[in-house]
């Protein structure tokens, strides 16, 4: 199953940059910046980057910086799309082990599929603003499987700190179809390929009218209705699977049911199956960094997995960024992946391609291709300004923009650090000071 | 018997009653003198040859950087460290290390591998013995499997050398760890660090009163955590001035710590119960070595220093339980900045294999707010420290002429996500090398089943 076992920012201290802070957004020009567009492309020094309305308008080498528009000048700095965090759990818990705080699973909920987890995000969490601070403005949001084989259905999401955080409800349905699926269904992988086999055909019937309950299963007429467009191809069905082995039998599904509109999830053995996966042309969101067999259904991890299945032609994504698995580690993970480049038989990650496994690709697989992830005319005005390359180890935003929006970056991390910077009596006690 | 539990919990005592049946193994009336060390080490270093390595950048764990330097080790101990005019005997295999970086062998001092092996099935869940609140008659190493394919992970990519298991946090009292090197075995006792001494896991705050408050049974609070690690003590020195007629495995442990043959490793997040523990440990006179997981220790960084407790951290962990709320990724760095000693743990399969990389997140964390920790402090962070919490200092942690060669040879910066290690010497011997799959351990599990002896 996901890993349900389950930084971050500093900015201002350190930046002279001295934009008026504002919640709106503005048009810039941001200059002489080491410039990423996200796409896989290689970084261009002396670039340039134009955002208007809250859109990009234009990046690259020689973008014309429009006049009248403010200036910020980068100096050299690291200057990229905002990062794309596949599959997190954002928004949906405070403290994971506080069950009041945590709505990522429901478990006694007489729904599954049913379930829409947009209005469940809270964009106040401290958790957005972190991941925030460390330069993610855009994820993918899931709930997790506990009342039946379906999650539900999981939404986009902004970073931003407007209140505004859904940017698509609904834009996936979530099922397990691996070891926890099989124990969801009742017991087996044959439950749980029986039952999906049964809903999808009555999904694509258009017959709400049954129920089926049993052995753990419990399926309402909502969730039937709730599958219709995951039957009609309208919404990407993500299947949890790790062994070679399920992957095929997923694979297999769409010749069964040609429209689904499939995507990978976890896939721990895809680079045993990666040409059967490329053909399908089926995406993958993995685990960037798993290599031990944990489970039965993951002997063969490997490192090397990410990069053998790009190799193969398969479009990867780096995510499952949630429990203990931070959305701020994307970039992080992404330079391990590089680093594996080095590595005597290991398949590993271009630089390039690495960021764009945590940018333009998880876009892409999102539905979102060109509108994030990517300093492209269109493309949302999400940017980050770092201190550092963005792949490595202890590199922070200096700077965050949301739809244009200068970000704060400020959270209850930053708050405490401020008050126990120094130890040294002040008078009065730190309840005091802030 | 575990009297002292007796007027505090009629949960406990059930549970203290039964356990004390299978401790009484010496006839009462009869001075019991227990066999402190009935499990030896087995362990002896693999053949290794004389080596030099030249040119690297080498960290030798005490602080210390010497750049262009030359390492020599032979018949499984360091040599020398120098320059590049350091003579090099005859009879030593050369390896060009120009662009890359020496450090002594990382060390996890919270690792649970072994006793929460992979797979991580219920049948190879070893850790908690979460039964009775206290269990100091456990020992980490009967749980053990050397067969955890994790250990060859942690070498491989993490360039760890020696670790300590310890039990879980379920319980007050968790019981003894097991020092290891990390050298394949076929038993427990083909790794254990000689002569290391047995640390003792106990820890506070929300495990153990959740495990047993939900039970309905001692500890449901924080309260009553401290009562029933109280009323162990007095217990312990009840035992330790008596004429020890009969063994009680628990109470021997106890005895140990209190007379500070084995070091506690006290897992406790919260600022406010670190210093309620270290006033806890005054009462009944022992020390406490190292506070694990310790995410609030910035808030008290001046009180553990003056108390010589190391804190071991995270980088950047966060927010999982509510004790973890007020975790920040400036904690190693502002400890650092009080003098106090930091060490960086994992207490995760994964972690482990990233020990350095965490470490130089904390260091980027302190520079940002003007904490500068030189790149040779903060490898001690993942060596002498951890050895010196472990009580292993003397043979391990540090690259000085006649301790362990236990040696990493990285292929570039280890403070940069870029490097990894390239070669990896226990005690002299080399057990991996990226640029030889035969030098990478495959464990029992993992032969003949798909990914056997892959790169990982």
């Amino acid at each position: 199953m996901i890993a349900r076992r389950l930084l971050t920012a500093i900015s201002a201290a350190c930046v002279t940059f001295s934009l008026p802070v504002t919640a709106a957004a503005q048009d810039l020009v941001i200059t002489n910046a080491r410039l990423v567009i996200g796409d896989g492309s290689a970084p261009i020094d002396q670039g340039t980057v134009v955002i208007h309305n809250g859109r990009i308008s234009a990046a690259g080498a020689g973008a014309a910086a429009p006049q009248g528009y403010p200036v910020l000048d980068a100096e050299g700095r690291w200057v990229t799309p905002g990062l794309v965090a596949s599959l997190t759990d954002l928004g949906l818990w405070d403290v994971g082990a506080v069950d009041g705080s945590n709505d990522v699973s429901a478990g006694e909920a007489a729904f599954s599929a049913a379930l829409d987890i947009a209005p469940a995000i809270n964009p106040a969490s401290e958790h957005i603003a972190i991941s925030r601070a460390g330069g993610v403005t855009r994820a993918s949001v899931a709930p997790s499987a506990s009342s039946g084989l379906f999650a539900g259905q999981g939404a986009l999401i902004d970073l931003g700190q407007d209140p505004d955080a859904v940017m698509q409800p609904r834009a996936f349905q979530y099922v397990e179809l691996g070891e926890w699926g099989a124990n969801l269904a009742g017991g087996s992988r044959a439950a749980a390929y029986t039952l999906l086999r049964t809903l999808l055909t009555e999904a694509e019937k258009g017959d709400a009218a049954r129920q089926f309950e049993g052995n753990g299963t419990h399926i309402s007429r909502a969730d039937i209705v709730a599958l219709a467009p995951v039957a009609a191809g309208e919404q990407p069905l993500y299947v949890h699977v790790e062994r070679a082995a399920d992957i095929r039998s997923v694979l297999a599904l769409k010749s069964e049911f040609p429209a689904l509109d499939l995507v990978l999830v976890g896939a721990a053995e895809g680079w045993m199956v990666a040409p059967d996966i490329a053909a399908a042309d089926v995406p993958v969101i993995a685990l960037a960094l798993s290599d031990l067999p944990v489970s039965f259904e993951q002997l063969a991890a490997t490192q090397s997995n990410i990069g053998r299945m790009v190799d193969a032609g398969v479009q990867v994504a780096l995510g499952l960024y949630a429990g203990m698995n931070q959305p701020r580690w994307a970039g992080e993970q992404a330079g391990n992946l590089v680093a594996l480049e080095k590595m005597p038989g290991a398949s590993g990650l271009s630089w390039d391609e690495a960021f764009a496994a945590i940018s333009s690709v998880p876009a892409a697989i999102a539905g979102m291709d060109g509108k994030m992830g990517v300093l492209k005319p269109g493309a949302f005005g999400d940017v980050v300004i770092w201190d550092g390359d963005p792949l490595e180890l202890g590199s922070v935003p200096v700077k965050v923009f949301v739809d244009g929006v200068d970000e704060p970056l400020d959270n209850h991390q930053t708050r405490l650090r401020d008050r126990y910077r120094s130890l040294e009596d002040g008078g009065l006690p730190p309840a005091h000071d802030w | 018997m575990r009297i002292g539990l007796i007027g505090l919990a009629a949960g406990a005592l059930a549970l203290a009653a039964c356990s004390a049946e299978g401790e009484k193994v010496a006839s009462a009336g009869t001075p019991a003198t227990a066999n402190k060390n009935p499990y030896p080490s087995t362990y002896s270093p693999y053949p290794g040859e004389p080596t030099a390595l030249i040119g690297a950048t080498i960290f030798d764990g005490e602080g210390q950087l010497t750049e262009n330097g030359t390492l020599l080790f032979a018949n499984g101990d360091v040599v020398a460290v120098g320059g590049p005019d350091l003579a090099i005997p005859a009879g030593y295999t050369r390896i060009d290390g120009t662009g890359k970086f020496v450090t002594p062998g990382i060390i996890d001092a919270h690792s649970h591998l072994g006793d929460y092996a992979s797979p991580g099935v219920e049948a190879n869940s070893d850790g908690n013995e979460a039964t009775a609140p206290t269990t100091p008659e456990v020992w980490a190493e009967h749980s053990v499997w050397p067969q955890d394919p994790g250990f060859s992970r942690a070498l491989a990519n993490g360039g760890v050398t020696s670790l300590q298991i310890l039990p879980g946090s379920a319980n007050l009292m968790g019981g003894r760890s097991a020092t290891l090197k990390n050298v394949p075995s076929r038993t427990v006792q083909g790794m254990k660090f000689p002569g290391a001494p047995y640390g003792f896991k106990m820890a506070c705050g929300e495990n153990p009163k959740r495990v047993y408050g939900s039970r309905g049974q001692m500890p449901s609070t924080r309260m009553g955590n401290f009562a029933v690690d109280r009323a162990n003590w007095i217990e312990a020195q009840d035992y330790a001035a008596g004429d020890h007629s009969s063994r009680d495995l628990g109470l021997e442990t106890l005895e140990g710590v209190l007379d500070g043959e084995i070091l506690v490793h006290n897992h406790c997040y919260r600022a406010d119960e670190m210093a309620l523990v270290i006033d806890m440990a005054k009462e009944f006179g022992y020390k406490v070595t190292a506070f694990h997981h310790a995410v609030e220790s910035y808030k008290i960084a001046d009180l553990l220093r003056e108390n010589d407790i190391c804190s071991a951290v995270w980088a950047d962990w966060y927010g999982f339980k509510m004790e973890a709320y007020d975790a920040i990724p400036e904690n190693a760095a502002l400890l650092a900045k009080e003098g106090a000693c930091v060490i960086i743990h994992s207490d995760d399969q994964d972690g482990i294999q990233r020990l350095n990389q965490a470490a130089a997140k904390a260091q980027a964390a302190g520079r940002r707010i003007g904490i500068e920790i030189p790149d040779a402090e903060v490898i001690r962070w993942l060596t002498y420290n951890p050895a010196r919490s472990m009580g292993i200092e003397d043979q391990t942690g540090s690259l000085k002429p006649g301790k362990m060669a236990d040696i990493v040879l990285w292929n570039g910066d280890p403070l940069s996500v870029y490097s990894r290690p390239e070669k990896v010497w226990i005690d002299g011997a080399l057990l991996y090398d990226a640029l030889d799959p035969k030098r990478r351990p495959v464990s029992d599990f993992e032969l003949g089943q798909p990914g056997e002896g892959d790169v990982k």
